[in-house]
């Protein structure tokens, strides 16, 4: 457990201050509280010595404090878990906020590398170990100590002999309660590890269930999940039995506790300088005294699970974000000029990709990327779009270097659209909507008309309202996409880059697709990425790349000409198989 | 919760002695308050302090044998809870790999996640409890009440009266906030997949600036789930401090009544210590009790979850297993219908063809069209509504899906990898393939060039779902996949659409000549891609528009002619 993690963590109830203070003298009050009442019950006690010899105006006096005390100690009780409650599932939501805008600052190499199960976890399962271990251990460890200190004050005020027998033998306890903890640390770091691995495996081949099934791989995946499982059993077993060890074990000094304060307290009274009622007080302080350390040795167990899952957050949180660009200036008014200068890129040092590479764009031209798989025209989308930042060189838009100007705006002067598309739970509405400003009705079916998406949900059993889903499999693929080209006809942007963006669309739908597009295209700057060398044929010029550079750039006719690499991957798509 | 009951059935033997040890140690527990009330009541009235030191050792025994009895049942409790939480977990995941795709749709992959992880984690703590806790905490309370009628029967109907009425505000509060359990493990759900569509969608959303609408979204979700959090929180605040009133009022009835009885002296003084202690035993042991009923909830909660997993009745179940009938079509669909089940509108109707082995078959037709829904039906992902579908002569359902499946190379439209070596990405379907098996597949499948450049060959690592490679790449190594399986019929579900036309038509011709007698099915938007077929099947609005030759066709089918003019096939 480190301090800096707790620090940090600390920091995080920073905004409850006030309810933290609250809760700070709820705690004081409640357990002062409840440390009074064995006194007043050892009153009572004594009260009624024998036969005959009972002081009953006496005990209904201490009888009625009594019943203020329990009903003042239920009512700090009460009013600290509810305070309690709040501070930790406020705290709780605030990391988890805050934990996923990191996440949309991060740049996307890092989520392109980063499994996604990890993230995953983090953001759900790491941080809810840190309200259930850390914000909850604190209030009994906060309440624990107080009761220590409390009762420590109130046995040393009765009898010093008794008290200091007490205060001998805990530190066996918490002797105990360290052995213990140091064992079962080692257990709990390498259960989690073998959690993770399992959690990773469950989420791959869940989420890839559909081919697990299609190669009857479920029997091999079964054996490799059983292989882990096992060996999440052995250390599940050796962790709960050593977490499991504290209870009894603190409960064993408890009984020596309580044995040596019966005996020497016995003793006292036989002496005559402790009453009967007094040590029925000492009796009860005696189980009080030592039920914290139970508790307090428990919560460190849950404690180190948390402060495990805090530094995971942490390490989320610490890493390096994009560039921050609040401070530059939007992109306004963009004119569609697009020029890349000199650039070279790669994603790995070792293995160069793309090699000075220029191209320079005027407003309104329509250009067209081929070339064989791999051969960087993705890569280069990922650069225009910033996903990524060039290596060396620069890319200027609308006469500014997009390193100058905000992401945002950048991004938004482009509209997108993919070969894998991506669509979020909720209607078909919002997901249309998505990227526009609070679009009306009519502009919504506008641009699904255009996208020619219009005719399928409307044969939806909820229309425009259906919920939808990625991996949902009542539309089709192609239907999908079409949603996502509706997406983009709505914010009708000023520059389009579409990557295979009708590939699993009939040639029909695409054609007419591609009409609606040159419509919106027209005067505007495109990229596009076809495989389908008709659907380019008009591009005001072609590029056409391999291994990451350009190898040819003219309009179709000119390249045909040229009789070089396009001509082959052209005639090649109207041969005969 | 019952229904998983069976899992305990293995542990039978830690399940019944570690409670029995627990037991023992609680009997302990509850002889000490009795030792202390003989050490007041004899000890010191007498001033008897040898019998004071025996009394004192006979304490710290009973400890010492009750941590040795609570040891051994920690053990066995460990051992039988994780014991149980590696089998049911083992089942879950055979469970879900006999889900139909239609099943898979319904959970989410999110969900099913959720529940083989966190919720088999609760149902282990709950069995860890059982046999920890379930025993001993109403034996404390029970046993506490009966030694409190060996010291006085009339004070320990104080005892009677007190335990029902903790019982029943435990029961009050748990009933009220049960049902807050499932929201918030259901609003958990939902902000996991917020989270992975965010993972899934970073370019889509980054390209629309969707950031701050995606932390707006995010937020909502995290806050609705703390708030249903504090609400359960604020109800179940109160069940502490009302046991507390409760069993507080019950000591001031003990000293109050007592009193009485100490001064008629039917009651000594040391019995009335004892019973504020059985009293202060019954508080603490109903904490732990209400403890391990919000642990049960949360338990009965996660195995309702668990077991709609395990209720799902297999719709697609292994059939009785058969042998191909001889000379019968590869494929045959008779009169088959298929709807997702949504709106009563069938996504196929009627469809009816045979496709005999060794035969190239295309597949065309517009978005929508239920190209990949036929597909679908042939290696029974889903099952048709109404009509047939026969392989090699014998209906699917008859096949044992193993049998049926091993028979079919499918290479869908979304590629998923897993992480592992090419070789073991490759031989998923098949472990046993020789490498000239896995060599011919790759070469097939135009990927020799992708293997030769990675840097250590079929060796190489996959990150998840293929990160590490391009589309076109992921595409070629699931083509690659498929026919490692030597697969009778192959299925390629428009799967060349990231590949450039060169390779896409190398792919093709490979396959022509490279496999004998297979039975290959290609869907496609591209008309040049399965013009050169031996038969094209062309689809219209889930009915079959046409068959035939691609020549054929073009004299014949409307819809295909417009289909190849589009392509600007036929100049």
């Amino acid at each position: 457990m480190n301090k800096k993690t707790l620090k940090r963590l600390l920091s995080y109830v920073k905004p409850y201050t006030p309810l933290a203070v609250l809760a700070f003298i709820l705690a004081a009050v409640g357990v002062s509280l409840t440390l009074t009442a064995p006194i007043i019950i050892g009153k009572a006690v004594d009260c009624a010595v024998g036969v005959g010899e009972v002081d009953f105006a006496k005990m209904m006096n201490y009888i009625i404090i009594l019943v203020f005390v329990v009903l003042g100690t239920a009512l700090a009780n009460w009013a600290l878990g509810f305070v309690m409650n709040k501070i930790s599932h406020g705290t709780v939501r605030d990391i988890r906020t805050q934990a996923f805008a990191k996440f949309s600052r991060l740049p996307l190499s890092y989520i392109d590398h980063t499994p996604k199960g990890d993230t995953m976890s983090v953001i759900i399962s790491d941080i809810d170990s840190i309200s259930d271990g850390i914000i909850q251990g604190f209030t009994q460890l906060f309440t624990g100590i107080a009761t220590i200190i409390g009762t420590l004050i109130f046995m040393f005020g009765i009898n010093v002999k008794i008290a200091l027998v007490c205060v001998c033998i805990t530190p066996l306890s918490l002797f105990v309660a360290s052995w213990i903890s140091r064992h079962s640390y080692k257990m709990f770091s390498e259960q989690s590890e073998v959690r993770g691995e399992l959690g990773g495996y469950v989420n791959e081949i869940i989420s890839g269930q559909k081919t697990v099934q299609a190669f009857s791989f479920q029997k091999r995946s079964a054996e490799k999940f059983g292989e882990i499982n096992q060996r999440l059993y052995k250390c599940g077993v050796k962790a709960q039995f050593l977490s499991a060890l504290t209870n009894p074990s603190t409960r064993f000094v408890n009984g020596i506790v309580y044995a040596a304060v019966g005996i020497t307290g016995a003793f006292t009274v036989v002496n005559g300088a402790l009453t009967v009622g007094f040590l029925s007080t000492f009796l009860a302080y005696a189980n009080q005294y030592t039920k914290p350390f139970n508790e307090i040795s428990g919560v460190i167990t849950e404690l180190q699970a948390a402060f495990a899952g805090a530094e995971r957050v942490f390490a989320l949180l610490d890493e390096k974000e994009e560039e921050p660009d609040n401070a530059l200036p939007s992109l306004e008014d963009c004119d569609g000029t697009v020029s890349v200068e000199n650039v070279f890129f790669s994603y790995d040092k070792n293995i160069p990709l793309i090699e000075d590479f220029n191209l320079n764009v005027s407003p309104g031209q329509r250009v067209a990327i081929v070339g064989p798989t791999g051969c960087g025209k993705t890569t280069l989308i990922n650069l225009l779009m910033r996903f990524y930042d060039v290596d060396k060189g620069r890319i200027v838009v609308s006469g500014k270097d997009i390193t100058e100007i905000t992401r945002d705006s950048l991004r938004s002067s482009y509209g997108m659209v993919l070969q894998e598309t991506w669509l979020f739970k909720g209607t078909i509405r919002e997901n249309i909507a998505y990227g526009a400003d609070n679009p009306t009705d009519e502009e919504i079916i506008e641009a699904a008309k255009t996208a020619y998406a219009h005719s399928f949900i409307k044969r939806l059993p909820q229309g425009y309202d259906t919920i939808i889903s990625d991996d949902d499999e009542n539309i089709s693929q192609g239907q999908k996409q079409l949603l996502c080209i509706a997406r983009v006809m709505l914010i009708k942007p000023r520059m389009l880059i579409l990557d295979e963006a009708t590939s699993s669309i009939d040639t029909m739908t695409e054609i007419r697709v591609q009409k609606a597009f040159n419509k919106i295209m027209n005067g505007r700057t495109s990229f596009v990425i076809a495989h389908r060398l008709s659907t380019i044929k008009e591009a005001d010029a072609i590029l056409v790349m391999k291994s990451g550079k350009v190898i040819e750039i003219g309009t179709h006719d000119e390249l045909l000409a040229k009789k070089g690499f396009y001509y082959e991957l052209y005639n090649s798509q109207y041969k005969q198989a | 919760m019952l229904k998983l009951a069976r899992y305990l059935k293995k542990y039978l033997k830690e399940v019944i002695i570690g409670p029995l040890f627990k037991l023992t140690e609680a009997v302990f527990e509850l002889i000490v308050p009795l030792v202390m009330a003989k050490i007041i009541d004899v000890g010191i009235k007498n001033a008897d302090k040898p019998y004071i030191l025996k009394m004192g050792g006979v304490m710290v025994l009973l400890g010492v044998v009750g941590l040795c009895c609570a040891l051994v049942c920690q053990y066995l409790a460990s051992k039988a809870s994780q014991g149980i939480g590696t089998d049911l977990r083992n089942d879950v995941f055979a469970k879900i790999s006999s889900l139909s795709y239609s099943k898979l749709d319904k959970f989410g992959s999110a969900s099913l996640v959720n529940r083989i992880i966190s919720d088999v984690n609760q149902l282990q703590l709950a069995v860890a409890m059982l046999i920890r806790l379930v025993v001993r905490v109403p034996f404390l309370i029970i046993g506490a009440t009966v030694m409190a009628f060996s010291i006085n029967a009339k004070l320990a109907v104080i005892f009677v009266v007190i335990i029902p009425l903790v019982a029943l505000s435990l029961y009050l509060v748990m009933s009220r906030s049960v049902p807050y359990y499932k929201r918030i493990q259901k609003n958990l759900d939902g902000i996991s997949g917020i989270v992975r569509e965010n993972l899934n969608g970073v370019r889509v959303i980054r390209a629309f600036s969707g950031q701050e609408r995606e932390m707006e979204r995010f937020g909502k979700a995290a806050n609705t789930l703390m708030r249903e959090n504090i609400r359960v929180g604020r109800i179940s605040a109160v069940l502490n401090p009302v046991c507390y009133v409760i069993l507080n009022f019950a000591i001031i009835a003990i000293l109050y009544f007592g009193g009485q009885r100490v001064y008629d002296g039917s009651v000594s003084q040391g019995d009335i210590i004892a019973l504020v202690n059985y009293m202060t035993q019954i508080s603490l042991a109903l904490v732990v009790f209400a403890n391990l009923v919000v642990i049960f909830t949360k338990a009965g909660a996660s195995a309702a979850r668990v077991n709609e997993i395990f209720d799902e009745t297999p719709d697609i179940a292994d059939g009785e297993g058969a042998s191909e009938v001889e000379g019968a079509p590869a494929i045959e669909f008779r009169n088959v219908y298929f709807d997702y089940g949504n709106n009563g509108e069938y996504e196929l109707s009627d469809l009816s063809f045979s496709i005999a082995k060794g035969e190239t078959i295309g597949i065309i037709g517009s978005t929508g069209s239920g190209k990949s829904t036929l597909i679908n039906l042939i290696p029974r992902f889903y099952d048709a509504a109404m009509g047939d579908v026969l392989v090699d002569g014998v209906n699917v359902k008859e096949y044992k899906l193993e049998e049926l499946r091993k028979k079919i190379g499918v290479v869908p439209q979304k590629s998923s990898l897993f992480s592992g070596t090419v070789a073991e990405n490759l031989t998923i379907g098949n472990e046993n393939a020789s490498e000239d098996v896995l060599k011919k597949a790759v070469r097939i499948a135009q990927a020799e060039d992708i293997i030769e450049r990675m840097p250590k060959g079929f060796d190489t690592f996959i990150a998840e779902g293929g990160r590490n490679l391009s589309g076109g790449q992921r595409q070629r190594l699931t083509i690659a996949r498929a026919l490692v399986c030597e697969p009778q019929i192959l299925i390629l579900d428009d799967s060349s659409s990231a590949l450039d036309y060169v390779t896409d038509l190398n792919l093709r011709k490979a396959i022509k000549e490279e496999t004998d007698n297979m039975t290959v099915l290609i869907v496609s938007q591209r008309a040049a891609a399965i013009k050169s077929a031996d038969r094209i099947i062309v689809l219209d609005e889930g009915r079959i528009a046409a068959i035939g030759k691609h020549e054929e066709l073009l004299k014949t089918s409307d819809v295909y002619i417009e289909i190849c003019k589009s392509q600007e096939v036929l100049n």
